[in-house]
């Protein structure tokens, strides 16, 4: 249990392929949708209550043991269009490369085997904590972060924002963000007893849509 | 239906002084309506039949003419429902082989009722072996100030087919809308092919915004699953922009499936995306 | 069902640039080539594509700032086949890409390897960035840093780990100087000092043969690295 084995796994530095998405914040920004810190708030918050709450949970379910064969399943129903299967796929492959680096085990070994085309990244970010020896809880929050950090990072990026602002705001979003996670983790904690569908599978119609959109362009700064 | 009018009748009036949101109300209010609708269709060899055909509450199903050897059902509301506390249920089934279409006469309105407590409505839709089901209601509107907790639960053998359309919409004309919660849990052959949870109105969080609504009012989708369904076609992309509404049709991973998904301002621009999202699933 | 990954393919699995694949068998050399934008590294690859080609198994990997717009230059010359090409999406950051976060590149590289078989020679291009942009180790086994002496013949003596550490300099469009008033002796002296003897190589692949040297120096490392591989 090393707290800051947790801080390296939820740090944007992680070289896990993060900094190359925008977590749709890129096609949000293209349909003016997104264009300023208030703007950008509103999507990381959405974004947050939505993927960020299905995907913690399926990373605290799998840092609590359950089979990361069943819940990468259940993560594709969980994510109705390709694009964005595809996505965390490969994020999954990219993280498991950097979590059998960091913190090898026997576990991530088996689901390299068995998903050799990547299972969806926050199975694998839910194992790597396990193999750190960290709690679902902490997968959850590590999951829900990202979710925000990452959009808030890529809009610095696209509009030219001030990062203290951005900063802020992922500040500001920090009570909802542990809320996300703690909910996440209680999910995670139900599916021994009722099963898979006990796992968040919150969804937003514009993520999908507009990822489907985005993977179409030529011409594009961010994978997703 | 007469327990259905008899329980219109004791509806109690609109009261203004019902308990305000916040108050605890976790089992049903004494007003609420407890209803399961049931629809069972088999095929005898020539035709499909129903021998299971049960109104109940606001449900009142009535058998429509086909020329082929489908059966088609059409629910007629019986009163005003759902309204806060309710709890409302329809479990249709189409038996092995059997081929039943169902649809509803009208919008389904959800009102805040006697109490804010959240009306639920569970739709329990099966289809066994080489059966065909398909479910085109028309759409779910929610009013300001109500409060509908929305299931499906979808359950399809290797074999069947399944159409399925779900229209929702936020608020009446210039009103703001309830709070509508929706999960749709689809198996085929016994593994999860869907699982969606979505949750709009106040207060849930970020609802309106840029990742999830983006201020569109009507927001909908179509599930085609048919075992000859081609799924390595690419995703269809219906409008780029996003402000007129917008569409996608794309291949789910767990089975042989396409699933639309679409926003739209208004209640007909949603239909009419639906609908070409229809025929290109169809191949057309 | 996974109907997403109809054919399931072979586990790989690298941790950083190690000679062979996780299953032992060789892989293909891997060159980087770095460099501020209008500089000529595209130019380069493809000068170095088309002359290679025919005694070698090539493939490319390009890290746009926009995604796919050197691929898309690559394609169109036809300097290689589509399916030798492909580009990495950097969220523009391209020098995250090749030296902080390379698991995009390494995806890119070991599909590569695992896709054309046999596969010599990898080549990947830098997104167009700045003088501190490096390839990591875990990514290339050389790199090669291009820069030109129309952006100012001063660029040698300011240094930067391009300019010090590359495994090969080259200085391209050296037909340019004359109008553009760079001393072209001020630029080697100043690169002697940087590189120590580090090879510098000056050129304009304008020229016929502009970029035979080049690709000397790049067959002539991966002769070493296959001997060296092979012990």
């Amino acid at each position: 249990m090393s707290r800051a084995a947790l801080l390296l796994l939820a740090d944007g530095r992680f070289p896990a392929g993060g900094h190359a998405h925008s977590g749709g914040v890129e096609a949000a920004v293209a349909h003016k949708a997104v264009h300023d810190i208030e703007t950008l708030e509103a999507f990381c918050r959405g974004r947050l209550h939505t993927t960020g709450l299905t995907t913690a949970g399926l990373a605290a379910a799998t840092a609590a043991g359950c089979d990361p064969l069943m819940l990468d399943d259940a993560a594709d129903a969980r994510t109705p269009v390709p694009a964005l299967r595809a996505v965390a796929r490969r994020l999954g492959r990219q993280m498991m490369r950097a979590a059998r680096a960091t913190f090898p085990s026997a576990e991530l070994d088996r689901l390299a085997a068995e998903r050799p085309q990547g299972a969806h990244q926050p199975i694998v970010q839910g194992l790597a904590v396990r193999s750190a020896g960290l709690t679902p809880q902490e997968a959850a929050s590590a999951a829900a972060y990202e979710t925000v950090g990452g959009p808030a990072t890529a809009a610095v990026r696209l509009l030219s924002l001030d990062p203290l602002d951005a900063s802020r705001l992922l500040a500001r979003l920090s009570t909802e963000t542990d809320a996300v996670a703690a909910a996440a983790a209680d999910a995670a904690a139900r599916v021994a007893t009722e099963g898979l569908d006990a796992l968040p599978s919150a969804s937003s119609p514009l993520l999908d849509i507009t990822a489907e959109q985005h993977a179409a362009w030529t011409v594009r700064l961010f994978a997703s | 239906m007469s327990s259905a009018s008899q329980l219109a009748e004791s509806r109690a009036p609109f009261d203004p002084a019902a308990p305000a949101a916040g108050t605890e109300e976790t089992c049903g209010h004494p007003n609420s309506v407890r209803a399961t609708a049931r629809i069972r269709a088999t095929y005898n060899g020539r035709v499909t039949t129903l021998p299971q055909l049960r109104s109940d509450g606001p449900f009142h199903l009535r058998r429509m003419r086909t020329s082929g050897k489908a059966a088609r059902v059409g629910i007629i509301g019986a009163m005003s429902a759902p309204l806060g506390g309710d709890r409302l249920a329809l479990d249709i089934t189409a038996e092995d082989r059997a081929e039943l279409d169902v649809t509803t006469a009208a919008a389904t309105l959800a009102l805040r009722g006697p109490t804010t407590a959240p009306a639920t409505y569970d739709v329990r839709l099966t289809a066994e072996e080489h059966a065909r089901l398909r479910w085109l209601p028309q759409p779910l509107i929610s009013a300001a100030d109500s409060n509908l907790h929305q299931t499906y639960t979808v359950k399809l053998a290797a074999s069947s087919r399944l159409l399925l359309r779900e229209e929702q919409i936020l608020g009446r004309a210039n009103e703001k809308p309830g709070h509508l919660v929706s999960r749709i849990r689809v198996h085929h052959a016994g593994r999860p092919l869907l699982d969606q949870h979505t949750a709009y109105g106040d207060p849930a969080p970020g609802w309106d915004g840029p990742a999830i609504l983006h201020g569109h009012r009507a927001v909908g989708q179509l599930l085609v699953v048919a075992p000859e369904l081609d799924v390595r076609r690419a995703p269809v992309l219906l409008r780029e922009g996003t402000k007129d509404g917008c569409a996608v049709l794309a291949p789910l991973a767990g089975g042989p499936a396409l699933l639309a998904t679409a926003v739209a301002p208004t209640p007909s621009a949603l239909r009419e995306l639906l609908d070409e999202a229809l025929r290109h699933a169809l191949g057309e | 069902m996974h109907l997403d990954h109809p054919v399931p393919m072979p586990h790989r699995h690298t941790y950083s640039a190690e000679p062979q694949r996780a299953d032992g068998s060789p892989r293909a050399f891997r060159v980087g080539l770095g460099g501020p934008v209008g500089s000529g590294k595209t130019a380069s690859v493809a000068a170095l594509c088309r002359t290679l080609r025919d005694e070698l198994s090539l493939a490319v990997v390009t890290n746009d700032i926009y995604t796919r717009e050197d691929a898309e230059f690559l394609l169109r010359e036809a300097v290689l086949p589509p399916e030798r090409i492909t580009a990495v999406e950097t969220g523009a950051c391209p020098h995250t890409a090749i030296r902080d976060d390379i698991s995009a590149n390494l995806e890119a590289v070991e599909h590569f390897d695992e896709t054309l078989d046999p596969l010599d020679l990898v080549l990947i291009e830098s997104g167009g960035d700045n003088l501190t942009a490096t390839f990591s180790k875990g990514l290339v086994d050389m790199q090669i840093f291009v820069i030109d002496v129309s952006s100012g013949d001063d660029i040698p003596r300011k240094g930067g780990p391009g300019i010090t550490t590359s495994d090969l300099l080259v200085v391209n469009k050296t037909d340019l100087a004359p109008h553009v008033g760079a001393d072209l002796a001020t630029m080697a002296a100043d690169a002697k000092r940087q590189r120590g003897d580090l090879p510098v190589i000056f050129t304009s692949l304008t020229s016929d043969d502009g970029i035979r040297e080049i690709t000397d120096w790049v067959t002539g490392h991966l002769s070493q690295w296959r001997a060296k591989a092979a012990v």
